[in-house]
C-alpha cells in the first residue's frame, strides 16, 4: 500500500516510513507566530528559561494581525515581540510587510517542509506541498526552541475535483462549497489532499485560497501535490533550488475520497455565522450589505485584486457602502501600484489599507456597528469576528465582493454588466 | 482526580471568538482581565456567574476556529474544571492539554442546563448526579495523558529538556 501525501513529506522527514494513526516527533522547518500569539509564546519561553530559537533563520516573528497598532497595550505586545527577535536573532516581520501565511508562502514555503504556526490559517503552505500545521501558542514556543514537535500522523480525505470551473467560478467557490459539504469540523484531524485536472490546472493564487480552508472543514493540513505549477511559482519568488516534487502513491489509503464536478459549481457564499452555512449566490441575490472587505490571507493577493479591479473599473462603489481593500503583502501592494489596480480602486471609491491582516480578526479597520452586514473575501464569519456580536459577515470571491460593492447588495458576479472575467 | 460542579450548557460550533473575541485583542498579555470576559459573546451572563469548580458543556465542534491558546487558558482561569463536548476543534483539544485544562468527549445531550456532575478524570466516568446517569468518556491519547501528567507541555519539556513522546 502506497504514501498519501501527508504521509510520505513526514516520512522523508522524520527518515522512516510512516502511517496514519502513528504519533512521531518531527523535525520543524519553519515556525512563525503572529501579534496575537507571538507575546504569549515568547513569555512561555521566558518562563522555563529557554529564550532561544533551534532555527532563527526561518522562525519569523509576524506582526501583522494588529498593524499598525490601535491601542497601547498592543504596541507594547510588539514592543516584546521586536525585543525577542532582536536577542534570539528570530525574524521579525514588522507592520506592513503583510499577512505571516502569504509572506510564508512568498519567502519560506516549499514542497516536503515542515511548518508549525501560531495561526491556525498556517495550513495555506499545504498548497506548495509543505506539511503546514496551526498549533497554540505553547506548541509553537517549543518547537521554535527545540527545532521540533509532536503530530499524529493524519488519516486523509482526497478531494478529487475535475472539469473547468465555469467563468465567475473561483478556487475560492470551490472551497466554500466543500466546507459546506463537509461541515466544519467534517475533516476535524484529517488531512485534505486536492487532486483531479481542475486542481493540476490552477494556478498558486487560487490554490493558496484552497488550502487556507481547509482548516474551516476542521482539517489539520490542506495538500496539494508539487508540479510545474508549484516550480514556476517558487522560480518567480527567487527560490527556484526549493522546488522538488512530491505527489501521493497512486495507490495510497484514503479515508474517503470525494468527487467535485468543477463545471457545476456556481459562485458560492457562507451565510452567517458558520462557514459552512453555504448558498450559491442566486438564493441571496439582494441582501444589503454595509461594507465590503475585500484582502485577506485568503483571497488578499495580485490575481484578486485584479479581478476587483476589472470589475470596479470606471464604476463606483454604490452610497453607503464601505469597501475595504486590504493588500496581503508588501509586494502584493507594490505590483497592484505599478500595474494600477490601486489607482482604480481608489477612484472607484474603495479605501486602500496597509498590508496586513486589515479587519479581518475585528481588531480595527472596519469594526462593524449593530446589525450590520459586511460582506468579506476572508475565511471566517463567526458571530462577533469584525469586532461586533451584533453584526454579521457574509464570505465570498473576490468577485462576489466587488459586484456587490457596486450595488450595496449581494450580487452575482456573472450579471455585472462589462464584467471581464479575469481568467 | 474528582472534580464535581454546575454544567454550564452551550450549543454547537462554539467558537473561538466567542469564548476570547477579537475586539479584545488587547487583553492577551492581561489574561485574568480577558477571563472576565470569557465566552461573553454566546452567554453574556457566563462570566460574572460561574462558579469555580464548574464545568462548561458544550455540543459538537467545540473551540473551533482560531489558535488562540489563550482560549482554553481563560476558561481554565475563570475557575471551570472541564470542558465537556460530542467533539472539539483540534487544535482548542490540543491547547487545552498544553495549557491543564481537562477536555472530556461524551453525548452532552444527556447533561442539561445546571445539572450537577461528578467526573472521575483518571477513568473518564462522568455522573450527572440530577439525572442520575452515567456517562463514559473515551480515555485521552497517551502522548496527553503524558503531557497532563508533567503539568502541561512547558513543564514537560522544562521538566526533560527536550520532547519526549513518541
Ligand atoms: S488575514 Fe485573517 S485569517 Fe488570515 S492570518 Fe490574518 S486574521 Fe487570520
Amino acid at each position: 500500500m502506497g504514501l498519501t501525501l501527508a504521509e510520505k513529506i513526514l516520512s522523508q522527514r522524520v527518515g522512516r516510513e510512516v502511517r496514519a494513526g502513528q504519533i512521531i516527533v518531527c523535525d520543524v522547518d519553519v515556525a512563525l507566530t503572529q501579534d496575537g500569539t507571538g507575546p504569549l509564546a515568547v513569555r512561555q519561553l521566558e518562563k522555563i528559561g529557554m529564550e532561544k530559537a533551534a532555527r532563527p533563520e526561518s522562525t519569523i516573528l509576524f506582526i501583522d494581525h494588529a498593524a499598525p497598532s490601535p491601542r497601547k497595550e498592543l504596541s507594547n505586545d510588539h514592543m516584546l515581540l521586536r525585543s525577542f527577535a532582536e536577542k534570539t536573532g528570530c525574524r521579525l516581520s514588522d507592520v506592513g510587510e503583510g499577512v505571516c501565511h502569504q509572506i510564508v508562502a512568498e519567502d519560506y514555503a516549499a514542497p516536503g517542509k515542515v511548518i508549525i504556526g501560531a495561526d491556525s490559517h498556517t495550513c495555506m503552505a499545504g498548497a506548495l506541498a509543505a506539511f503546514a500545521t496551526g498549533m497554540g501558542s505553547t506548541d509553537v514556543a517549543m518547537g521554535m526552541a527545540l527545532g521540533k514537535t509532536w503530530f499524529r500522523v493524519p488519516e486523509t480525505i482526497r478531494i478529487e475535483v475535475n472539469g473547468e470551473l465555469p467563468v465567475g467560478v473561483y478556487a475560492k467557490d470551490l472551497i466554500l462549497h466543500l466546507v459546506g459539504l463537509l461541515g466544519a469540523d467534517g475533516a476535524t484531524y484529517k488531512a485534505l489532499e486536492f487532486a483531479g485536472e481542475t486542481i493540476a490546472a490552477m494556478p498558486m493564487w487560487e490554490r493558496l485560497t484552497l488550502a487556507n480552508m481547509a482548516v474551516e472543514a476542521g482539517a489539520k493540513v490542506g495538500l496539494i501535490a508539487s508540479d510545474a505549477v508549484t516550480q514556476e511559482y517558487l522560480t518567480a519568488q527567487g527560490r527556484p533550488e526549493d522546488y522538488k516534487p512530491l505527489a501521493a502513491d497512486s495507490d495510497a489509503n484514503y479515508e474517503r475520497v470525494i468527487i467535485i464536478d468543477a463545471a457545476k459549481l456556481e459562485p458560492t457564499l457562507a451565510a452567517p455565522h458558520t462557514v459552512d452555512n453555504t448558498y450559491p449566490v442566486t438564493e441571496l441575490v439582494g441582501t444589503a450589505i454595509d461594507q465590503v472587505f475585500i484582502g485577506s490571507c485568503t483571497n488578499g493577493r495580485l490575481e484578486d485584486l485584479a479581478i476587483v479591479a476589472s470589475i470596479m473599473s470606471g464604476k463606483h462603489v454604490a452610497a453607503k457602502v464601505r469597501c475595504i481593500v486590504v493588500p496581503a503583502s508588501r509586494k502584493v501592494f507594490l505590483e497592484a501600484l505599478r500595474l494600477d489596480y490601486i489607482e482604480t480602486l481608489v477612484e472607484a471609491g474603495a479605501i486602500v489599507l496597509a498590508p496586513g491582516c486589515g479587519p479581518c480578526v475585528g481588531v480595527h479597520e472596519g469594526i462593524l456597528g449593530d446589525g450590520e452586514v459586511s460582506l468579506n473575501t476572508s475565511n471566517r464569519n463567526f458571530q462577533g469576528r469584525l469586532g461586533n456580536p451584533q453584526g454579521s459577515i457574509y464570505l465570498g470571491s473576490p468577485a462576489v465582493a466587488a459586484a456587490s460593492a457596486l450595488t450595496g447588495v449581494i450580487t452575482d458576479p456573472r450579471e455585472v454588466l462589462g464584467y471581464a472575467a479575469y481568467r | 482526580m474528582q472534580l464535581t460542579g454546575n454544567a454550564w450548557k452551550f450549543g454547537d460550533n462554539i467558537s473561538t471568538d466567542h469564548i476570547a473575541p477579537g475586539r479584545l485583542f488587547h487583553l492577551r498579555s492581561n489574561l485574568p482581565e480577558l477571563a472576565k470576559h470569557v465566552l461573553e459573546d454566546a452567554d453574556p451572563e457566563f462570566a460574572a456567574r460561574v462558579a469555580p469548580g464548574d464545568f462548561v458543556v458544550g455540543g459538537t465542534n467545540f473551540g473551533l476556529g482560531s489558535s488562540r491558546e489563550h482560549a482554553p487558558t481563560i476558561i481554565k482561569l475563570a475557575g471551570v474544571s472541564a470542558v465537556l463536548a460530542k467533539s472539539f476543534a483540534r487544535i482548542f483539544f490540543r491547547n487545552a492539554i498544553n495549557v491543564g485544562l481537562p477536555v472530556l468527549i461524551c453525548d452532552t445531550d444527556q447533561i442539561a442546563a445546571g445539572d450537577r456532575l461528578q467526573i472521575d478524570l483518571g477513568t473518564g466516568t462522568i455522573h450527572n448526579l440530577t439525572q442520575g446517569r452515567i456517562l463514559q468518556a473515551p480515555p485521552l491519547p497517551d502522548v496527553m495523558i503524558r503531557l497532563l501528567a508533567d503539568g502541561g507541555l512547558a513543564a514537560h519539556v522544562a521538566k526533560h529538556g527536550d520532547l519526549v513522546v513518541e
